[in-house]
């Protein structure tokens, strides 16, 4: 269980993040949404330790990480993916696997390997393909791959469907639902408000750094100021 | 057999120099591997030269306990060079590396222990070739067994991303500075080589023109592969002998090959002979 508590963030002079709660429990995939600058990602660089607190703590089954190191807080049991992906490219699908299980005692066997892949939804992936020659689609769940090679407590995933067609996107629910029933913490950003509601538990909305509002998919995308957020104040005018 | 003897008697300097070389461009493969452009493998391969040649000098240590004690210091000294460099990367980390060497250099040429710009003339001459090319099998041996651990896959992933290596669970910082121990552990033993092999060293031996000289030997074989650096080690050291005829002329060599590699060959001997097995392969 990920618990952020109070968290703010600072850069420069503006706040990132401003007094932000959340937990994302075990077993649960937790939907961050929110316009684009909204701080949905600085949140992730703040849990895996890139972006420094200005305030609040963050902790993970009680421990607090905030204040650690990025390689430490991920062997702590937090892996992520990016929004730009960043795979190895020149290296293998297997190395990159292998990457992943990097903090794990032992060495990732070619059993480990083959159930990556599947977990990962590409099974047909040759392991000593280059990962920068794989298809976009392959690439972004080959990040989902690496993330669960960790064996992760918690999970985040920085926008997953980005440059998914809508097919792609309907198989990548099974995917996400499936980490979390393995027993893992799901943080979903997301744009994609169709796989939004069919792969979240619960949402948080941000924006300008403040949450405002959570709820349930379906109270969330009905709650006026989340609209607001989205369309603008002019919304109603335009229409 | 005689014939080898004489090939041997005649150019068991070349064969000796050929050994160290290698040895010294293993030293840099190893850093540039971890994609750290760190160009102080020359001022380390001086330090411990000058460490062992003093010790077996003046102390009177015999050979192998002078190239020990020689690496220790020149492993120290790089990994404690690895804290001030730690946030530059690329070009900056090359020129403040560079710039490390001039002092080392500096240091040596004023020194009075060190003998100053005339040197250490007197040296034990005990390396001979077979100490020489032991030396080097036992570093290839050695980095082959370490190129199979975790370490390597790590040093790997720092050179490809740094970021995401972190987000794997990577010290990145402890990798560069084990990186850059290693390699300065490594040139440190072709340092105290050196100069057991060479009846006499001097500053300007271990200055910028010598560690150009490695730089220029790794690309030529491959910046990412050890058998590269030896390739080219070899070749760069053989080849300005072969064209004596060509008298003052001859050090445009490196320069021509280093160019032809760079236009038809960027990733150098050792991908020329991966590109050859593909071929043959398919």
């Amino acid at each position: 269980m990920l618990t952020l508590e109070n968290v703010g963030v600072r850069y420069g002079g503006v706040d990132a993040l401003r007094a932000v709660s959340i937990t994302v429990e075990t077993g649960h995939v937790l939907g961050l949404i929110g316009p684009n600058g909204a701080g949905k990602t600085t949140l992730v660089n703040a849990t895996t330790g890139l972006a420094p607190l200005a305030s609040g703590s963050i902790a993970l089954d009680g421990k607090r990480i905030d204040g650690l190191p990025p390689h430490r807080i991920a062997r702590a049991g937090i892996a992520r993916t990016y929004q730009n992906i960043r795979l190895f490219s020149a290296l293998d699908v297997r190395a990159n696997l292998a990457a992943g299980a990097f903090a794990r005692p032992g060495r990732l066997t070619p059993e480990e390997l083959t159930t990556l892949l599947q977990r990962a939804g590409i099974p047909h992936v040759d392991p000593a393909a280059k990962a920068g020659s794989l298809p976009y689609g392959d690439q972004r769940r080959l990040e989902i791959g690496r993330a669960l090679a960790a064996a992760p407590a918690v999970v985040m995933l920085d926008e997953p469907a980005a440059g998914m067609n809508p097919a792609e996107t309907t198989r990548l629910v099974e995917t996400i639902r499936a980490i979390a029933t393995a027993g893992i913490a799901v943080l979903l950003i997301e744009h994609d408000m169709t796989l939004v509601r069919a792969a979240c538990d619960s949402v948080v909305v941000l924006n300008f750094g403040e949450i405002i509002a959570r709820g349930t998919p379906s109270e969330v995308a009905r709650d006026p100021v989340v609209v607001e957020a989205y369309l603008g104040t002019d919304a109603g005018a335009l229409a | 057999m005689t014939a080898l003897a004489d090939f041997y008697a005649k150019h068991s300097r070349l064969i000796d120099q050929i050994g160290v070389n290698a040895i010294l461009a293993l030293s840099l493969s190893v850093s540039l591997q971890a994609g750290q452009l760190a160009l102080a493998q020359a001022a380390f391969a001086g330090i411990a030269a000058y460490v062992s040649a003093i010790l077996a000098m003046n102390a009177h240590w015999p050979l192998l306990a002078s190239i020990i004690a020689a690496m220790l210091v020149s492993t120290v000294v790089a990994a404690l060079l690895a804290f001030p460099v730690r946030r530059l990367r690329g070009v900056f980390l090359a020129i403040a590396t560079i710039g490390f060497g001039e002092i080392v250099r500096v240091f040596a040429n004023n020194l009075k222990i060190t003998g100053g710009a005339e040197g250490l003339s007197g040296i034990p001459n005990d390396a001979t070739t077979p100490v020489i090319y032991g030396a080097l099998a036992l570093v290839a041996i050695a980095l082959f067994f370490l190129s199979r651990t975790k370490f390597a896959l790590a040093v790997a992933l720092v050179r490809e991303d740094e970021y995401a290596a972190r987000g794997v669970g990577i010290d990145v910082g402890a990798i560069r500075t084990l990186s850059l121990a290693l390699g300065g552990a490594i040139a440190g033993l072709a340092g105290a080589l050196y100069a057991h092999a060479s009846f006499f060293i001097t500053p300007s031996d271990f200055g910028f023109p010598r560690m150009e000289q490695i730089l220029v030997w790794c690309v030529v074989g491959g910046v990412t592969s050890p058998l590269g650096a030896v390739l080219g080690a070899a070749l760069l050291s053989i080849l300005p002998e072969a064209i004596r005829f060509l008298a003052d002329y001859r050090e445009i060599s490196n320069g021509i090959i280093l160019l032809a590699v760079i236009l038809f060959a960027p990733g150098g001997l050792a991908s020329l002979w991966r590109r050859g097995v593909v071929r043959v392969r398919s």
